[in-house]
């Protein structure tokens, strides 16, 4: 397996297939033989999560298969991203996101997929967990830099929770720092709009898509 | 005369009930349940049972579970708002009731779903006190227009005038029980004739997997104490929040219900508990809760035969439906559910009027549903012997020409023997049109205009509706609330 286009075809099969061992191995291997780590994952792993997404999209993939690549991507990205950084001191991620089930809400399957996707597409994610404080989340995405703060919310209840949290960061002047994306089964892209978030996804590829737009239009805001 | 045979239908053999309660009783010893409560925790320590003070895990013992199993009523009673009528919930019993808690309902003009208002609460209150075959009410929609925090009691206090049924219901925030409390004890005209005779349901959802927040379990407490009956609503979501597995979930569903259970019984011996749960065959693709899969409805059944097993008043919700508007999968999934959970004999069964995974209510659902409902209980009446012979001497020397219409027989028994639905249509294709050859929700929104409109709305006695007021004002002011929106029946 001297050919790396043939490591490279099996990183991102090993995300395709959702095999954390085999990504996680193959990552280790890419390190120990100094390959170049940009091209491993351009071309083997995020080559693989871009086919999981197309498989997504044409409904072969379904949830559980999402998570699997995603888990395997993470796990290669965890040896990888430390490697990386070392070797050309740059930060390798796509964003940095805090991502979390909001205030009083204790439901966390949707805020998990998120993200997961959000860290097998190369954002820096910050997991706060569930029923975290407002003020959390504002105090990591100061202390961490991020560029994302992601809310979830699954109750019409704590979903208002969303907008208390835009109106925070607009009393302590850091609107302007931080994009919002919201999510969550009551959340519509109109209550979205409403509370002046930057970013909805109805589903956790959407919201990786929203992201990546947020990113790509105006890189740090 | 041949005794006639109440259709039932079972899905699990009697060796997987058991395996199903062996592995959930096995679950409680030893991983436990997580109690948020402080004061549940305590009576589990005061009992014995092993409680982990610092991750708030309870295992609870075999011989706790089924010695609770053993003192948990068998039958509850309720009582409607006069303590007159008489509702068995146990045996075989079907009682429907209106999904409850929806925040949205389906505004039929605009065919879309909107938040619901105070008014809107009224209306499908006094829809439910008209509908025949839907035996309870429901504190079914959650009012948009009056502050959250009070939320869970304001709806009870607009139920409970509007309709004299029993009510399905339940707590938002801990302090909520007193004042829901003290409005059942007002109209039941104090608080121990409210214990011999209940008027309402409390749900208690447990967390899945395996947890018990802080307010389902004071729920669970408070009721017991109160005599109130707690409806255990555990609602694992199949390869999500419980296992992927039908059977594996029964055996989540099964632990999380019985350790509610022995919160029940902890807080007071014999106080009743309805073994029941909203759980969902999670979709893999969409990451919904589906209520009106045939899996959902799969599971809704087994718990329900093991609940029986166990010797318990069973609850599901069933026969609702996640379509967005009227249409044909709202019929399928409310019909198949409705018929489905009458065969399973579960004893309260929830659900009319309910669209898009339990968040939307529409009314004109609602009516639809009460007739399915009856169709329900037309099935679970089984096929009667009537007479004896049955037919012989009615086709003896029966001739060419011979009919039935004219026969003294029909005229006995046809009524007995057949429903006749209200809006379902079954009209000549001509007769149809010439009545504007409208689809069943338009029918079904006229019949709930008529409603509305003529009949008066069954409210209650002037003195207790001041009363009520009083206790919804208190509790209002209390969380700094100074106006409540205008009440029309």
């Amino acid at each position: 397996m001297n050919n790396p286009n043939e490591i490279l075809a099996l990183m991102a099969e090993a995300v395709v297939e959702g095999n954390r061992d085999k990504a996680a191995s193959l990552a280790a291997r890419a390190v120990a033989d100094r390959l170049d780590l940009h091209l491993v994952i351009e071309n083997g792993y995020a080559a693989g999560i871009q086919k999981v997404g197309e498989l997504w999209e044409k409904g072969e993939y379904f949830l559980p298969e999402l998570m699997a690549s995603a888990e395997a991507m993470k796990a290669a990205m965890t040896l990888l991203r430390p490697a990386l950084e070392s070797s050309r001191g740059e930060p390798s991620s796509e964003g940095k996101a805090v991502i979390g089930t909001i205030e009083g809400d204790i439901h966390d399957i949707g805020k998990n997929l998120v993200s997961s996707m959000l860290s097998a597409n190369g954002f820096d994610v910050i997991d706060l967990g569930a029923d975290v404080k407002l003020g959390i989340f504002i105090d990591r995405a100061v202390e961490a830099k991020v560029d994302f703060i992601c809310l979830s919310a699954l109750l019409t209840t704590t979903m208002l929770n969303q907008r208390r949290l835009i109106a925070m960061l607009h009393d302590r002047g850091l609107r302007g720092r931080f994009k919002v994306l919201v999510g969550g089964a009551p959340v519509t892209r109109q209550w979205a709009a409403d509370i002046g978030a930057d970013g909805y996804g109805e589903n956790a590829m959407a919201a990786v898509k929203a992201a990546k737009e947020i990113m790509a239009r105006g890189a740090k805001p | 005369m041949i005794a006639t045979r109440r259709p039932k239908t079972e899905l699990l053999s009697q060796a997987l009930v058991e395996k199903v309660i062996d592995e959930a009783l096995t679950v409680l010893e030893r991983t436990g349940v997580f109690v948020e409560n402080a004061a549940a925790r305590t009576l589990f320590r005061e009992a014995g049972e092993a409680v982990d003070e610092s991750n708030f895990r309870v295992r609870i013992s075999r011989e706790r579970v089924l010695d609770s199993v053993g003192s948990a009523p068998e039958v509850i009673k309720l009582y409607d708002r006069s303590g007159d009528k008489e509702y068995v919930v146990g045996g075989d019993e079907v009682h429907f009731d209106p999904g409850s808690a929806a925040v949205k309902i389906l505004d039929h003009a605009a065919q879309r779903e909107r938040k619901a208002e105070t008014s809107d609460l009224v209306r499908i209150s006094r829809l439910t006190e008209s509908c025949e075959h839907l035996h309870f009410q429901s504190t079914a929609l959650v009012s948009s227009d009056i502050p959250e925090i009070i939320a869970d009691s304001y709806r009870l206090f607009i139920s409970l005038q509007f309709s004299s049924k029993p009510v399905v219901t339940g707590t938002f925030r801990v302090e909520g029980f007193g004042p829901m409390f003290e409005m059942l004890a007002a109209v039941r005209g104090g608080s121990e004739n409210l214990r011999r005779k209940p008027l309402a349901i409390f749900d208690a959802c447990p967390s899945p997997p395996l947890k018990w927040s802080n307010l389902t379990a004071q729920s669970l407490i408070d009721c017991a104490r109160a005599g109130i009956p707690s409806e255990l609503i555990s609602m694992g979501l199949t390869g999500a929040t419980s296992p992927v597995t039908i059977a594996g979930t029964l055996v989540q569903h099964v632990a999380e219900n019985l350790s509610g259970l022995v919160i029940g019984q902890l807080a007071r011996k014999g106080s009743p508990v309805i073994f029941g749960g909203s759980p969902a065959s999670f979709d893999m693709r969409k990451g919904t809760t589906p209520m009106g899969a045939i899996e959902t409805m799969m599971i809704d059944m087994a718990y329900a035969q093991i609940g029986k097993h166990l010797g318990l008043p069973t609850h599901a919700y069933m026969g609702l439906s996640d379509a967005k508007l009227n249409d044909a999968q709202a019929g399928i999934e409310t019909g198949l559910g409705a018929a489905l959970a009458a065969l399973a004999g579960i004893n309260v069964v929830s659900g009319a009027g309910m669209l898009d995974f339990e968040s939307c209510q529409s009314l004109e659902k609602l009516l639809i549903d009460d007739e399915i409902c009856g169709m329900a209980y037309r099935l679970i009446a089984g096929i009667s012997q009537r007479e004896d012979p049955l037919a012989l001497h009615l086709l003896e020397g029966l001739g060419p020409e011979s009919q039935f219409l004219t026969s003294p027989h029909t005229r006995t028994w046809y009524k007995a023997e057949h429903t006749f639905p209200g809006l379902a249509d079954r009209d000549t294709y001509d007769a149809w049109l010439a009545q504007g050859g409208k689809p069943m929700a338009e029918r079904a929104h006229a019949k709930a205009e008529k409603i509305l409109r003529e009949t008066p709305p069954n409210v209650v006695d002037e003195s207790v509706r001041r009363e009520l007021e009083r206790i919804m004002l208190s509790d209002a002011e209390q969380n700094g609330v100074s106006r409540l929106p205008a009440v029309r029946g």
